[in-house]
Order: C-alpha cells, then structure tokens, then sequence
C-alpha cells in the first residue's frame, strides 16, 4: 500500500485491474486505492509476472503493507499470441468497459503500445475485426510515469482466497455502486466474464429504474464527506503545528492579461477557450522556477529543492473537502496543453479518479478562490511542500497607469511560505517574478 | 426554440454539472454560479453544452447575460 499523499495512513483496495498471470511494467496502472480524500489509480513498481493477489477488494490495509507479490518476468515467448499488441492493464480494462476491440486499436505510443487515449479515441465494435498490429510510432516521447523509489512488495502472508461460490460474481466498483444505490446485484444482468456484473451494468440497471434522473455519480460524496474532513484537518493542523507560516500579499494588474485573453478567445470556439485561471497557473508556475527556494519540499529538517515545478491546484469538490493534485512540469506546457491537463485534473478529482503522483508529487500549490467570490486568499501549506500561492477573484478597480486614473481587472496574489526554508525577500521576489510574468501573457 | 425550451436547456446542462442542484432554490434572476459555486472551468463546460446543443455561437461578451437563468433562457431563445 503506497503512501498516496502527506496525510495517508491507510488505503482501502477498491479494485484490482490484473489478475494473476499477467505481465506488468513498472509504472502500468494495477489497482484502485480509495483514500480518505479520492480513488487513486496506482501503478506497478517493477516489472515482471503477478504471482499473487494478497488482499482482496473492500480490504483496508495500512501504508506499507504488501498488496500483491510480483515474480520475475516470464521470457516473451515464441507461443504468445503475435496479433495482440501491447497494452497497460489499465488500458485493457478501459477497452473491456467500453467494448473496443484492442486488436483493432492503432497504437501510438512507444513500440505501438496502445495507449488510454487510443481507446478513447475507438468507437465500440459490435463486431471485432483482426488486424494486423499497429506499426511502431517512435516519433512520440515515451509517456514514462513518474516513479518514485518505493520499496518493491515483499512475499509474505497467505496466499489470496477463494471466492463464495454463492456470491454473484460482480466486480468491486459494481458492488460499491450498487450498495449506493440500494440495488441488488443478483437482479443485475452482468455482461463482464463469466456473466460478472460490472460497473457498467449497475449504472445501466440504475438508469432504467430512474429513466429521468439524471446521470448517477459514481463518487461515495456522502460517505467520504466525514473522512475527507478529518484528513484535510489533521493535514492542516499539522502544517499550523509545525510549519512557521509567513505572509506576503500583492495586487497585480491583469489589463494586458486579460486584454489578450479575450482577443484570443473570440477566435476560438468554446471548448478551445481559455480561462483567466490557466494564465496566472502558468505565471505562477514559471514564477516558481525562477525562485527555486519555494519549489520543493522540507523534510528531515532541511529543503530540498525539486528539479521540476509540479504545480498543484487544490480543487474543492462538491459536497465539501479539497484535493490539490499536480499538474506535472506545469512550466514546459502550452497554454491549451495546460487548460486541458486543467480540465481533466478538475473532472477527474471530483468524479474520484487521480493518479498516485498527482496526489503525491506537487511541488508548490496555488489555491484559488476567485471563483467564489473572495478577493484575496491566505493559505495553509501542504507539508512537505514549503510554499502556497493564493490567487483571489479577478475585479476592477480604478488604477493608476502612467500618471491617469484608469479601471483596471486586479488581482490580488498571496504567498503563504515556510520560513525554515525561506525569508520574505525570498517571497517577495516569487510575487514580483508573478507580477512581471502576467504583463507579457503572449509569452506565458 | 421557445422561452421554456430554452430554459428546459439550461437547467438539464447545469445539473449534468451540478447533479443535487435544486432549482426551486435559484430564482430566474439569481446568480446560480454562486449559488451553485460553479467555477470558472464548470462554466465554460456549461457554455459548451449550450453552444453545442443549440447550435449557436455562444462568445465571452454573452457570459455576463449566460450568468442568471433568465438571462440565458431569453438568450438561447433569441439565438436559437
């Protein structure tokens, strides 16, 4: 059981996506962990064969303890199936719910290796046509994930259990949602392996019982309420226990921002808009590598600065609670490549589907509350981290520019920053660094 | 499409993004991205459902008049 975030101790296994007998990769997707905050995907530490699944779904097993035993890769061999093209186990179990065929799948990633966009991008087939494997695309950089050292699982304990014979056979997420949703899972039609009953079939049955409601969610918001508020607190007390807060504010002239945004945004269609958001995420991460003091982490009594800025965006979640999980090397994306890695982080946070280093690699976060209505923020730090950037709503305010009074859109930026690792002459170049970035948005 | 359709429009698109939200709570006049605390990107979402579904150019001058029900009932209804 990874630590998936400062504030972990223990993980419920919600659902494993390989069975024994399959090849993983280091850093393919294998299982769903539930923590307090989300459903976090979390991928294999090695390579080689899985032996044996230790725990069994709906298990709670504290950070640390072995989940499943990976044995050594089994030599390709010449009998394995030539037409099958290479794929994650979470692309596997992406095609499996959304009915593609992954022989008909044109993979582009490294080696052919289909990846979840190529499923995505796949309409369902009825009729599962051969074809010969997808040739090898080298010209995309390998999409290697983060991986951090982590000890490899250790075989101990017994081996996994045999199933009740009596039970319906139906996946975890189908089990969750269906005790959600009062539903009995024997009346369920399953379409899964062996007639399982799985997710898709509990929405399905769900949707026919209610045939006006609309689409169910699939998140526990209720249940996961009190816990969330727990985490998030013992997180933050713990940051106001330890960490010596200090406070700089600024307020940052967004006319010229805001200005390019709306000329470029009147070319575009909706969905390729930006939002005032994606421009100062992008300053605030370029402001971060610039001043290096703030981006890292303090641990064992002294900073470590971090290589790469992985900006976290805390994201509040309806029903209450917050997550702030990274977008990765947020300083070398576009503006349309960080938008849409914003859009999908949002979604994917509420709807409880982040990924292990989302939630544990953010380097520095920027809370942001303008949306709400609040003009300016003054954060708690996520420890380790030693920094945490506030951005309030955008207003107008009349501004003085040259001599003339004139109404401008403002900002107001905070940094709430460890003083361990820094001084605020420190802080205050991150927030002049921010002021001077967003007076040349075509650069960002 | 008529007022009401319009606003039939409107209010199916924000629950596909606010799936509790309660409408007997927010009058045709109300600011529903407070009331519901819809965010910057929720918004824009939204924008796209309604561009999409209606077939109309929806641009960032029309968001202020998207902001209230009414407004965006009376809008979409104009357009579309």
């Amino acid at each position: 059981m990874p630590a998936l975030g400062a504030d972990m101790t223990e993980g419920t296994l919600l659902e494993w996506l390989v069975h024994p007998g399959d090849q993983v990769r280091k850093g393919d997707i294998v299982a769903v962990v539930d923590t307090a905050k989300a459903a976090i995907e979390v991928e294999c530490f090695e390579n080689g064969t899985v032996d044996r699944l230790l725990v069994e779904p709906g298990t709670t097993m504290p950070v640390g303890a072995s989940l499943a035993v990976i044995g050594p890769a089994r030599p390709a061999t010449q009998t394995s199936e030539p037409s099958v093209p290479v794929t994650s186990p979470l692309v596997r179990h992406l095609a499996e719910e959304s009915g593609v065929d992954l022989a008909t799948v044109h993979g582009t990633g490294p080696g052919g290796r289909i990846t979840r966009a190529d499923v995505n991008a796949e309409p369902p087939s009825a009729a599962p046509l051969r074809t010969p494997p997808a040739e090898t695309d080298t010209t995309k950089p390998p999409d290697t994930p983060r991986v951090r050292p982590e000890k490899p699982p250790t075989p101990p304990a017994r081996p996994g259990t045999g199933d009740g014979a009596t039970r319906v056979r139906a996946t975890p997420l189908a089990k969750r949602l269906a005790v959600e949703a009062g539903i009995d899972l024997a009346a369920v039609a399953g379409t899964g392996t062996g007639g399982a009953v799985r997710a898709l079939d509990v929405k399905a049955a769900l949707a026919a019982a209610l045939p006006s409601a609309a689409t169910a969610r699939p998140a526990a918001a209720t249940g996961r309420h009190e816990t969330m508020r727990r985490a998030v607190g013992d997180l933050m007390a713990r940051s106001k226990r330890e960490i010596p807060h200090y406070y700089l504010s600024t307020t940052v002239d967004l006319g010229a921002a805001i200005g390019w945004l709306h000329e470029r945004n009147r070319e575009l269609p909706v969905a390729e808009r930006l939002v005032p958001t994606a421009l100062l995420l992008k300053a605030a991460a370029l402001a971060a590598r610039e001043v290096p003091q703030l981006n890292g982490f303090w641990t064992d009594d002294h900073f470590t600065a971090a290589p790469a800025v992985h900006l976290g965006v805390a994201v509040a979640l309806r029903g209450g609670g917050l997550v702030a999980p990274a977008i990765h090397d947020a300083t070398d994306l576009t503006l349309p490549e960080l938008m849409a890695r914003l859009r999908d982080l949002v979604s994917r946070a509420r709807s409880g589907r982040l990924h292990r280093s989302e939630t544990t690699d953010p380097t520095i976060t920027v809370t942001n509350l303008g949306d709400q209505g609040v003009e300016a923020v003054l954060g708690v730090i996520y420890p380790p981290q030693v920094a945490l950037v506030g951005l309030g709503r955008v207003v107008e305010r009349p501004w003085a520019v040259d001599g003339l009074l004139g109404i401008r859109p403002v900002v107001t930026a905070t940094l709430s920053a460890d003083h361990r690792a820094s001084d605020g002459a420190t802080g205050a170049r991150y927030l002049a660094a921010l002021d001077r970035l967003l007076q040349k948005p075509e650069e960002l | 499409m008529n007022h009401d359709q319009a606003l039939a429009l409107v209010q199916e698109a924000i629950t596909e993004i606010v799936p509790d939200a309660d409408f007997t709570e927010i009058g045709p006049d109300t600011d529903y991205r407070q009331a519901l605390e819809l965010d910057s990107l929720d918004f824009l979402n939204l924008v796209e459902r309604l561009s999409e579904r209606t077939g109309c150019r929806l641009d960032e001058d029309d968001y202020p008049r998207l902001g209230t029900l009414e407004g965006a009932a009376t809008l979409l209804a104009e357009r579309a």
